[in-house]
């Protein structure tokens, strides 16, 4: 019976790699399911959901020779996997402000609080090296309605210099 | 009366190109009958289009009454309908009847001005914004055998979108 694994791949980023962890995969008798995979700091991250009959040991040597070619760092994980159980996102939450540390934790923290469940989080640090800009993008369900979430976040930004922009995600079903 | 049956990609029908409509009879007034008892047999759908049922003719029916706090023309048949003009864009998240379980995030304009032909083939003519002006859009992409899979924008550059639209919006406060 083939079970899901989630598959974590670290390391500089070059061409190539996808193309071949992939091919390794598919080539291993895997099957993939969902993935997010991101360039961060000039790194290649992903992390991929793999079906597969074997189990962690026989995964980490199919995909063995790639990361060695590639120098990559990688990480197998049995997982209680499942496609099809999307959560809709509710609501969209855009902060961004002068890079300082604690931003993170500061909104999470509050949104946590209120009830806020994050499903995607994205964040970059752009501006020049003296002046950085952290932006933060997130998207998530608010169980305790959207107006606790706004009003909180907005005192929240006052008190720490940040701007925060907070809208409705209304699915379009058609 | 009838619920019809949804075509769901990959069937190759939806990426068909719709033929106008000549005879407006009362073959096509019941037909009609039933694309909108399809259309509201479904949880939340806000509109329908002739193809997604096999009828290859340029029908739609959009009605977005059901949202809260937003502007609308109630319910709309709409035959050969046509866009004389588009300003603005947005990104917004939409789901099809005929994709089931996947949602994504589409660019669509903001305000148009729409004319087409009610059921009788008198000539209509609306100017609609956002969420309505959405589901319109959505509905007519049918019509040209598209869907909005053709349309995905990927979450990080719904991310810098956004994040520029917040800066950009902030730095015209004088």
């Amino acid at each position: 019976m083939k079970r899901w694994f989630m598959l974590t791949l670290v390391g500089k980023d070059q061409p190539g790699i996808v193309a071949q962890t992939t091919r390794a995969l598919f080539e291993g008798e895997c099957n993939l399911g969902e993935a997010s995979m991101v360039r961060l700091g000039g790194n290649f991250t992903v992390m991929l959901m793999v079906q597969f009959a074997g189990d962690e040991k026989i995964l980490d040597e199919l995909i063995g020779p790639v990361c060695q070619k590639f120098d990559l760092r990688h990480h197998v994980d049995a997982i209680e996997g499942e496609l099809r159980h999307h959560v809709e996102p509710e609501v969209r939450i855009t902060v961004y402000g002068a890079d300082r540390a604690g931003i993170v934790a500061d909104i999470t923290g509050t949104l946590a609080e209120k009830g806020f469940n994050i499903l995607n989080l994205e964040s970059d640090v752009g501006g020049t090296p003296e002046n950085s800009i952290y932006v933060m993008n997130i998207e998530g369900v608010a169980k305790q309605g959207i107006e606790v979430i706004e009003e909180t976040l907005q005192k929240l930004a006052q008190e720490k210099g940040l701007e925060t922009q907070l809208e409705p995600i209304d699915t379009l079903i058609g | 009366m009838a619920v019809l049956d949804i075509l769901v990609y990959p069937d190759p029908r939806l990426k068909q190109v719709s033929k106008p409509v000549e005879h407006f009879d009362g073959g096509l007034h019941a037909f009609i009958r039933d694309l909108e008892e399809t259309m509201r047999a479904g949880p939340g759908g806000v509109g329908i289009a002739a193809p997604q049922v096999g009828r290859f003719e340029r029908i739609i029916i959009v009605d977005v009454s059901g949202k809260p706090k937003i502007k609308h023309h109630g319910r709309l048949i709409l035959v050969n309908p046509e866009i004389i003009s588009k300003e603005g864009s947005a990104v917004g998240r939409e789901g099809c009847l005929s994709v089931p379980d996947y949602t994504g995030n589409v660019a669509r304009a903001k305000f148009i001005i729409l004319k087409a032909q009610d059921e009788f083939g008198k000539p209509l003519e609306f100017h609609m914004e956002r969420y309505e002006a959405r589901a319109v859009q959505h509905e007519m992409d049918h019509l040209e055998g598209l869907l909005f899979l053709d349309h995905l924008v990927s979450r990080r550059d719904l991310f810098r979108r956004q994040t520029q639209e917040a800066i950009s919006s902030k730095a015209k406060i004088p």
